[in-house]
């Protein structure tokens, strides 16, 4: 392992790195296996989607990685340091916009609320604010409260909060799955926009298979619970995408059946063969 | 009509309707128990506009008023130790009920031996009786916050102090007010009984002097300043709630109407 290279800062290896993750959710009737075991690494700069049925285990897994849950074995490490809470340079967009803002607090202050936790002085803080919410076209939203918006505007305010934070690595968990299709295609456009600008590292978790073809770089297959890789893929889509030219190449039709079929496959797989922990 | 005519008439309609029916009961009345709404006017500025105000009326306010603000500041800051912790709450559960559940007026006596006739005495009636509400209100605002903001809270390392003062306390706000609303009329009622025992001074005792001397028109009158007392501290309350949770009244009317 490399439990030497911690002490040194130049660390080459991935940003993110699961190993042999597992979890158990205690439960009256002695614990539910959500992730039987995952392995994959996430190098620094790469987006990349996790795709997997409903109940997956995908919430889980981005959980464990922010330090948000604790794992019952295997690796997580991030940047080669092991995790343990959550970490300082990983901020995480929930699917639950309309819980995850705080209500009694207008845009401008829910979007630089961590900064002031994490003491950045006031003026800056404001600049920081003001331009995170330019990036995601909502310059003019800062005085209103989030009840006031459109749930695609509330996402973006949860969006720029995490980019005014200047993460490392962001973690999406299905962020657009509760919004209309149009405003969606506009979120999914903002994160490639907002990627490339940064070049922070992006884990985005989705249960839509194009959603995950479109964004990635790579898309990470899940299998049903209990959750293993049933497949990652690299997707060899042109850099700059387009909802439009992007998902009428014949390269992508391919990619998002490879993907499907991946997906049939892990569900038949559940249906016939796993059985749960007890 | 404009809006504000008609409200205006909404909200006073019916006190004005129950005073001319009143008045109209007692036109040629001998009742020596019920007065007349004029005799009542005439008693209330002539008992109460005078060295009463300062001796009775304004210490009991004073009282009233320090022993909601300690409720308050105690109730709240122990339902959020009781809400944040899941030990020390399963620890005080029973206990807090056994303790809710003793009526505290049984304790004016027992408080008069252990702090004396004084001012403290009648301010701990009322903190005994008020904080109730409060804090367990407090303690349920506080576990039911929402696992998402926790979790938002958690990953920006929002800590401390922090989150207390951006996410607990705001979060818990619905509850805590609805709790302090409660604890207004628990307040009032606790600050005459208080009163009514061993003391020489304060609206409780006067009241139940007028009484025992027979001065019924005082003794009405005196109920009439409880009243208003109650309908002040109601305003009050109304206008300060307002204010801390426009966002929620905001929010639930957003809510409401998809
Ligand atoms: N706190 C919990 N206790 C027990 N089981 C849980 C808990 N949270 C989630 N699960 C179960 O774990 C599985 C994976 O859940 P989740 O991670 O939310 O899946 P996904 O996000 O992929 O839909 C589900 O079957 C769910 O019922
Ligand atoms: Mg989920």
């Amino acid at each position: 392992m490399r439990a030497d290279t911690k002490s040194i800062p130049a660390f080459d290896g991935p940003m993110l790195q699961v190993a042999g993750l597992r979890k158990i959710y205690p439960t009256a009737t002695g614990g539910f296996e959500a992730i039987r075991n995952l392995t994959f690494d996430v190098p620094a700069g790469q987006l990349a989607c996790i795709v997997g049925p409903s109940g997956a285990g995908k919430t889980t897994l981005l959980k464990c990685i922010a330090g948000l849950l604790p794992r019952t074995e295997g690796v997580l490490e991030l940047h080669g340091k092991d995790i343990t809470g959550p970490p300082k340079t990983m901020a995480v967009v929930f699917q639950e916009y309309g819980r995850s803002l705080f209500p009694w607090m207008t845009v401008e202050r829910n979007v630089e609320l961590p900064l002031k936790a994490a003491g950045v002085p006031k003026a800056e803080r404001r600049a920081r604010a003001a331009e995170a919410l330019e990036q995601v076209d909502l310059a003019d939203a800062g005085g209103k409260y989030p009840w006031q918006l459109s749930g695609g505007m509330q996402q973006r305010v949860a969006i720029a909060r995490a980019v005014a934070y200047r993460p490392e690595v962001l973690l999406m968990d299905e962020p657009f799955a509760a919004v209309d299709a149009q405003t969606r295609a506009d979120l999914e456009d903002l994160v490639r926009r907002i990627w490339k600008e940064l070049g922070i590292t992006i884990l985005f978790v989705t249960h839509d298979i194009d959603e995950s073809v479109y964004l990635g770089e790579r898309v990470i297959v899940l299998s049903a619970a209990p959750t293993v890789v049933q497949d990652d893929i690299l997707v060899d889509l042109p850099a700059d995408r387009d909802q439009l030219r992007t998902r009428s190449l014949p390269r992508f039709a391919e990619l998002r059946t490879h993907v499907f079929e991946e997906i049939q496959r892990a569900k038949a797989e559940a249906k016939t063969g796993a059985i749960p922990a007890r | 009509m404009s809006a504000f005519l008609r409200n205006t008439a909404f909200l006073l309609g019916l006190p004005l309707l129950l005073v001319l029916w009143w008045w109209w009961a007692t036109i040629d009345s001998t009742n020596f128990f019920v007065p007349t709404p004029g005799e009542l006017v005439t008693t209330f500025v002539d008992t109460w506009f005078g060295p009463r105000f300062w001796q009775d009326v304004l210490p009991s306010i004073g009282r009233l008023a320090a022993g909601l603000a300690l409720a308050i500041v105690l109730g709240v800051a122990f339902g959020i130790l009781i809400g944040s912790f899941k030990r020390l709450r399963q620890l005080l559960e029973p206990l807090l009920e056994f303790i809710r559940a003793v009526p505290p007026v049984v304790l004016v006596p027992l408080l008069m031996l252990l702090i004396g006739i004084n001012d403290l005495m009648k301010v701990v009636v009322i903190v005994s009786g008020a904080i109730w509400p409060i804090l367990l209100n407090t303690v349920e605002g506080v576990r039911a916050t929402d696992e998402v903001q926790r979790d938002t809270c958690a990953t920006y390392r929002i800590r401390g102090l922090n989150r207390l003062r951006y996410l607990t306390l705001p979060a818990a706000s619905p509850q805590i007010l609805a709790g302090v609303r409660q604890s207004l009329s628990i307040g009032l009622i606790l600050m005459v009984i208080s009163e009514m025992f061993g003391s020489s001074s304060g609206l409780g005792f006067t009241i139940v002097w007028f009484q025992r001397n027979f001065a019924i028109p005082e003794m009405w009158s005196g109920i009439l300043v409880l009243g208003l007392i109650g309908l002040g501290l109601s305003v009050i309350f109304r206008v300060v709630e307002r204010r801390i949770l426009r966002w929620y009244h905001g929010l639930r009317e957003v809510q409401r109407a998809s």
